[in-house]
């Protein structure tokens, strides 16, 4: 028997490459032996993909793409379809996680310059996966078919007819009719189950195929190609299988662990997740108050409304996804991580993710015309950061790069840290109780700011 | 760049004052786990609304099984006569006559509870007062001009606003009962928190088990977690 078994194995390593398959991009696949915290997103990202496809095959056994009927058969799922319910929330938890575990990606590679030569190509197939997934996001949103499904992607198309001389022509080709109506929803129906998936899992395919074949960065931003041992392996890597994935498991355990706790306990995590107005069904005649995005494109969103103009609008919007495309040239600096970096990235980078989240928070708010210069200011500040890079990362002075990975505290090592840092804002205080004295912890004031200040001088240190 | 931040910061002043002026939303005290209140709100539902407003996703067998009660008891008491237990909680009246009688039709309420919240369910069926200028003669402090009368004012009673002039607008401070009903004050708040809590228990009726499961999941994750961090440390010791 067991010789059958193996033959029949032999018959198939015969004629598929399973093994060297296997070892180039996991048994031998090294990877830097550094990776931190921010390394975790990537696989992370992967296993939300997984899971947006697994609960989105079962949604699609029970859910009807019909203007008269989606409404309903959302409900129905969630009410009558067994466990329907923890399936959607699972779809629609998961489509927020994703979009929070990606820009914490692409953060990382901001950075430690991921994103530099010679890893140009990754960026860019992160960059259109990117787009792919706010499409398929956009697309997804119009299903339940509530009203701000509806009136979020009426906004959103009716911008096409900005566009001068074709737009409303666009426009209507687009929609299938002169409003959002059921020939709307069968075709984002189908982009959403089928053409974008496709497209997806494609450019996941050449993403990690670019990231195989010219290796990881590392947050000390060297090439751990360059110095190698007798064997050919890099000194300051490690396989990727079994290293990084029983890492990789404990990530992945921290992160559904959060997750749960959305789905189980907040699935509507306070209208940002799933905005209220959905609970009603889509209305054409009634056109909601306030019409937000949900919370992962309203930095876009704000930005498009930041400006005067539509047309200009539409382009900016737009343009605040090219410019990140763009982002390996425009970065001018002989270094990659930001350890090793001038002064001037770390406060322009600052100044970006003060930018995005800004203009996140102001996307959901009401145009105000405070609300509209600030908006301004960031969007600003938003393409500052891309358009002024060419000459800011030039001026900075960099530190010099090590030849070979460093030393840096792990999670682990820092816990007595934080542990004392605790123990310095809380203070033991007497309490009567029942008529003994207890000892109960209490923040202590001087304490806090005696953490805060050394916050704020570490962080203040660490930017130049 | 200090200037910067400092013009940023002020410019974000504004923004927080938005903070909402007139009558603040009251806290509704909803516990899904009381099957009591959940039968009773059930029971003035069916009395006092399911006359315009139906709970199309609601069927009566589904109260009997959520709320551990036997299905000829719901029936006898909270279904109307002549349902039967496999019936949706659909109203007797229709879109094109309630069109014509309130200039709106009634919108199905099984999720309000989720577009609305429950606070608000509870101060609006609480905020109606009297209001001679409207058709109807009731106003709502949290829904101004809204067509529907007020459904429970025999058990609450009339309403009078308080209406004081501050800087030069009118704002309503509070409401006061001129006229009693056939419930107390207590009882009425008590009637007012069962209809919520049905309608907040129709909203997603899974959301009990989702709520009660949760911890069961969370703590096999942490064990998964604990076992994977484990695994970790073992493999990883022999990386320098």
């Amino acid at each position: 028997m067991k010789t059958h078994l193996e033959n029949c194995g032999n018959w198939f390593l015969d004629r598929f490459p399973l093994t060297k398959l296997w070892n180039d991009h996991m048994a031998q696949y090294y990877a830097p032996k550094n990776f931190n915290f921010w390394y975790f997103f990537g696989s992370l990202a992967l296993l939300v993909l997984v899971n947006q496809f697994v609960t989105g095959i079962l949604l699609t056994m029970n859910y009807k793409p019909d203007a008269g009927l989606a409404f309903d058969s959302v409900e129905y799922i969630m009410r009558e379809v067994p466990w329907g319910w923890l399936v959607r929330y699972m779809h629609s938890t998961g489509a927020s996680a994703f979009f929070l575990v990606v820009y914490l990606h692409m953060f990382r590679g901001l950075i430690y310059g991921s994103f530099k030569q010679p890893r140009e190509l990754i960026w860019i197939f992160g960059m259109l996966l990117f787009v792919a997934l706010m499409a398929e996001a956009f697309m997804g949103y119009l299903l339940p078919w509530g009203q701000m499904s509806y009136w979020g992607a009426q906004v959103i198309i009716s911008l096409f007819s900005a566009i001068p001389v074709i737009g409303d022509d666009l426009s209507l080709w687009v929609r299938g009719d002169y409003v959002i109506s059921d020939a709307t929803l069968n075709r984002f129906f189908a982009f959403h189950v089928i053409a974008i998936p496709i497209i997806l899992l494609m450019l996941v395919f050449l993403h990690i195929v670019a990231l195989h074949e010219v290796g990881s960065n590392n947050p000390d931003g060297i090439e751990i190609k360059a110095s190698k041992d007798p064997w050919g392996h890099p000194v300051d890597g490690i396989p990727f299988h079994p290293y990084y994935t029983v890492k990789d498991i404990v990530g992945v355990s921290v992160f559904i662990f959060f997750f749960a706790t959305v789905l189980f306990y907040m699935p509507e995590m306070g209208g940002y997740f799933l905005e209220h107005a959905n609970f009603i069904p889509a209305d054409p005649l009634a056109t909601p108050e306030h019409i937000a995005p949900v919370w992962y494109f309203t930095p876009f969103y704000a930005i498009l409304r930041a400006i005067p103009d539509k047309f200009a609008g539409v382009i900016a919007m737009g343009g605040a996804i090219v410019v990140l495309f763009l982002l390996p040239w425009l970065d001018r600096s002989p270094v990659k991580s930001i350890r090793y970096r001038g002064g001037i990235y770390k406060k322009a980078l600052l100044m970006f993710v003060i930018s995005f989240l800004g203009l996140g928070y102001l996307g959901m708010q009401a145009p105000t015309a405070g609300a509209t210069i600030m908006a301004r200011i960031f969007t600003a500040m938003y393409f500052g950061f891309f358009l002024l890079m060419p000459i800011y990362t030039r001026w900075e002075k960099t530190k010099p790069v090590p030849k070979q990975l460093t030393e840096q505290p792990t999670i682990e090592d820092r816990i007595p840290g934080w542990k004392a840092t605790f123990c310095e804002m809380v203070k033991e205080v007497p309490i009567e109780k029942d008529g003994t004295t207890v000892m109960r912890k209490r923040p202590d004031t001087s304490g806090i700011i005696n953490v805060l200040m050394r916050t704020a001088k570490n962080l203040k240190a660490s930017l130049d | 760049m200090k200037k910067l931040l400092q013009i940023c910061l002020l410019l974000l002043v504004p923004l927080g004052a938005f903070a909402s002026a007139g009558i603040e939303l009251e806290d509704a005290d909803i516990d899904l786990t009381d099957h009591q209140s959940l039968e009773n709100g059930a029971h003035l539902y069916v009395q006092y609304c399911l006359g315009c407003h139906s709970t199309k996703y609601i069927r009566y067998l589904n109260l009997a099984d959520d709320f551990n009660i036997d299905q000829q008891e719901i029936l006898k008491k909270v279904a109307p006569e002549g349902a039967g237990i496999y019936d949706k909680m659909l109203t007797a009246m229709n879109g094109h006559d309630a069109k014509k009688w309130f200039g709106t039709t009634p919108p199905d309420l099984s999720l309000i509870a989720r577009s609305r919240g429950e606070d608000w369910l509870v101060s609006y069926l609480k905020g109606f007062y009297q209001d001679t200028s409207k058709q109807r003669g009731v106003n709502n402090t949290v829904f101004p001009d809204v067509a529907m009368p007020n459904p429970l004012w025999q058990l609450q009673g009339v309403q009078k606003a308080i209406i004081k002039t501050i800087d030069g607008r009118e704002v309503i401070t509070g409401l006061v009962i001129t006229e009693p009903g056939t419930m107390t004050a207590k009882q009425f708040d008590k009637a007012v928190n069962d209809i919520v809590a049905f309608l907040v228990y129709a909203g997603e009726p899974a959301q009990v088990q989702r709520r009660s499961m949760g911890k069961y999941v969370l703590l096999f994750i942490l064990m998964f977690g604990v076992i994977a961090y484990l695994l970790k440390k073992e493999y990883w010791k022999d990386v320098h």
